[in-house]
């Protein structure tokens, strides 16, 4: 089974629920696809097993073949080419990788070279494969990243640490799994954001449950709002003063704790219970 | 206009809350919300009396004519972002990232590029308020010019300004800090907290907008508060003050009651801070 | 010379504008004709690479100098391979900036910001 855990926006616990997951899992692999700022590897301290790096295309000029017609200039929706009198300047990070004014080029003074956009790195952790993928500063998108990373996945148990947001590249994220997992806050925001996510789950057709994280007296508008969409509350966790210094010092739950370590191990049958259901439906 | 903005690194350290205490207090009369891929600010400020729209248009993207259609599969071929599907051959609009080669090589002039409304950005007032803030589509992100543009409506409405601002580091939160006057960070005490924390002290330096720095839910971690402490002092960067971690807060939150009027640690907390805030912005 | 500096408003008593990819529009001064010309700067809607296509438009009407308050690394660029000199902008009118220029009392612009880049 594959599981993305989402979140909507950052802070939620997103990270601690998967990597705490993985870890007494103790099989499979675990993907960090907060490709800008990815901090599962924090946590789960891995011994690196391997690096690579993501290329992308980026086109470079012959200026001998050149003649300053800015055909590509004009091309390009992405403003990725200017041209001063003697020099096309191609701006890397602002270029989409397209191709467009490659073809486009009268004179045939552009080509297509690979350059790095960011790195992947595999490791373990006893059983379990760890993967993090970090995106160059700066860079356009973080898209292929994910893509190579996911490329990994292994069918058995997947844990996916998707990035916060709601954009392209959580879509990335959820485009693989079976099932996804929503960590909700205790507040009103918590409860919006959880909406934005469900709705995500909803137009990517993909199975989803809930995991109230923080959770003080009172009411609840994240569990209110599980309960009026149908999303199974898969469990509940505590707010916990413990918990969130010893996360705060990137130090994994289930190793410190028989409690949560009994919780994790709960929570995993549960989802993987959950999304096989699903699937046979 | 003196604008305040607040900024966080990463997501979750209560920027937001801050932002509406310091509204109330200052009872600053024009705000935004830069935070437009999640945006929170509007669950707390109450309701508006007028309301106007407009919508926020990213590239145009691909659309393919199926009554012209050949299926040569040229577009197929070309485009990078498998963002076109065969058999029919049609454009996924959420993948489409509008560069116009399939619309090159297309030999039958099958493909368009259409306006695609990613977002709205809205307008909300009363009385004398102004409320500034955007949604997206699903699938689309914050970009430097939603941010630009949220921040245009406000505009010398009034004489101080508070923007909730974009989390991250990319050309939103660039966005957000151009032609700011003050830029407060809230930060938590995490170390994936503090790496955020100091990139985006890096961005308000680049683009010379002063910053200063509180800690909030400070009691979680107090080591760790007393790093960024540490870091401040080292780096000449005013600290104003620690937030503790208050459950009045959600409370407050949730049943849409202010949390300076509930009272608490927390709201006492946030009380000291914005008489520092205004401080740091007189002395400016 | 001719000076570009990005404004608010169409006019010369018109402030300068924070941004320069997304200034709403360029005042572009001639001090031989000693006349000023507004131009919309299409750039300002684009959700990105905004600053270079400024840059570019402005090189394409063959400027000589801009006068702009902060400037990103990619239009940076582009202006100075195209050897236009970038002064730092006052907090005044647009014509007091020009003035400024006239009787050399503006600074070079050194600093520039990392471009803004969008996510995909």
């Amino acid at each position: 089974m594959k599981i993305a855990v989402l979140s909507g926006k950052g802070g939620t616990g997103k990270t601690l629920v998967s990597v705490n997951l993985a870890a007494v899992a103790d099989k499979g692999g675990y993907f960090d696809c907060d490709v800008e700022e990815p901090n599962g590897h924090l946590f789960l301290k891995p011994s690196l097993i391997g690096e690579e790096e993501v290329t992308s295309l980026k086109p470079v000029v012959d200026m001998d073949r050149c003649d300053g017609c800015k055909v590509c200039v004009t091309a390009c929706v992405y403003k990725a080419l200017a041209y001063i009198p003697g020099e096309l300047m191609i701006f890397d990070e602002i270029c989409h990788a397209c191709g467009l004014c490659t073809y486009l080029c009268p004179q045939q003074a552009l080509k297509e070279t690979k350059r790095v956009i960011g790195t992947i790195r595999r490791g373990g952790r006893g059983s379990l494969s760890v993967h993090t993928g970090k995106m160059r500063i700066g860079e356009s998108t973080g898209v292929p990243i994910i893509k190579k990373l996911l490329k990994k996945l292994d069918d058995d148990l997947s844990i996916i640490d998707s990035p916060p947001g709601s954009g392209c590249l959580v879509l990335e994220t959820i485009e693989h799994a079976d099932y996804c997992l929503l960590v909700a806050e205790p507040t009103m925001f918590g409860a919006q954001n959880l909406a934005l996510v469900h709705e995500l789950t909803r137009v990517m057709n993909k199975p989803a449950g809930v995991l109230l994280n923080k959770v003080e007296d009172g009411l609840n508008p994240s569990e209110l709002y599980a309960k009026e969409h149908d999303l199974k509350i898969l469990a509940s966790l505590p707010y916990d003063s413990y918990a969130a210094l010893e996360s705060s010092n990137a130090e994994l739950l289930v190793e410190r704790s028989e409690k949560y370590r009994t919780f994790f191990l709960e929570l995993l049958k549960e989802v993987v219970d959950e999304a096989t259901l699903a699937a046979q439906r | 206009m003196k604008q305040l903005l607040l900024l966080s690194g990463k997501g979750g350290t209560g920027k937001t809350t801050v932002a509406t205490c310091l509204i109330q207090l200052s009872q600053a009369k024009a705000y935004a919300d830069c935070d437009v891929d999640a945006p929170n600010l509007h669950l707390v400020l109450g309701t508006f009396e007028n309301h106007s729209t407009k919508p926020y248009y990213d590239l145009p993207k691909a659309v393919i004519d199926p009554d012209l259609c050949t299926e040569c599969g040229l577009c197929h071929q070309v485009c990078r972002f498998d963002a076109i599907t065969r058999n029919p051959y049609q454009v996924i609009p959420h993948l489409c990232e509008g560069c116009t080669y399939c619309a090159h090589v297309c030999p039958s002039e099958a493909i368009t590029l259409e306006e695609t409304v990613a977002g709205t950005i809205e307008l909300h007032t009363r009385s004398d308020e102004t409320f500034s803030t955007a949604t997206l589509k699903m699938g689309s992100g914050t970009t430097g010019l939603l941010v630009t543009e949220v921040k245009k409506q406000i505009k010398d409405k009034a004489k101080f300004a508070i923007l909730d601002g974009s989390p991250g580091i990319g050309c939103p939160v660039i966005a957000s800090l151009t032609g700011v006057d003050l830029a407060l960070m809230v930060a938590e005490p995490s170390l994936s907290g503090i790496s955020d924390l100091q990139r985006v002290i890096q961005s308000a330096r680049q683009l010379h907008v002063p910053a200063c720095v509180i800690v909030n839910k400070s009691d979680v971690n107090e080591e760790l508060t007393g790093r960024i402490r540490r870091y401040c002092n080292e780096e000449a960067i005013p600290f104003l003050g620690t937030i503790p971690y208050d459950k009045e807060a959600i409370a407050a939150i949730n049943s849409g009651q202010s949390l300076i009027e509930r009272g608490g640690p927390a709201s006492e907390a946030i009380r000291a801070i914005h008489h520092k805030v205004m401080k740091e912005l007189e002395a400016l | 010379m001719i000076i570009a500096i990005p404004a608010e408003e169409k006019s010369l008593d018109s402030v300068i504008s924070v941004n320069f990819g997304r200034s709403p529009y360029f005042c572009i001064y001639d001090t031989e004709k000693q006349q000023s010309t507004f131009i919309d700067n299409e750039a300002a809607g684009r959700p990105g690479g905004a600053g270079v296509e400024a840059a570019q438009n402005l090189v394409n009407q063959k400027i000589d100098t801009l006068v702009a308050f902060r400037l990103g690394d990619h239009a940076a660029k582009v202006l100075s391979g195209a050897k236009i000199k970038v002064l730092k902008a006052v907090n005044l009118s647009i014509a007091d900036n020009i003035a400024k220029v006239l009787s050399h009392s503006l600074e070079e612009l050194n600093e520039v910001h990392p471009g803004g880049i969008n996510k995909g």
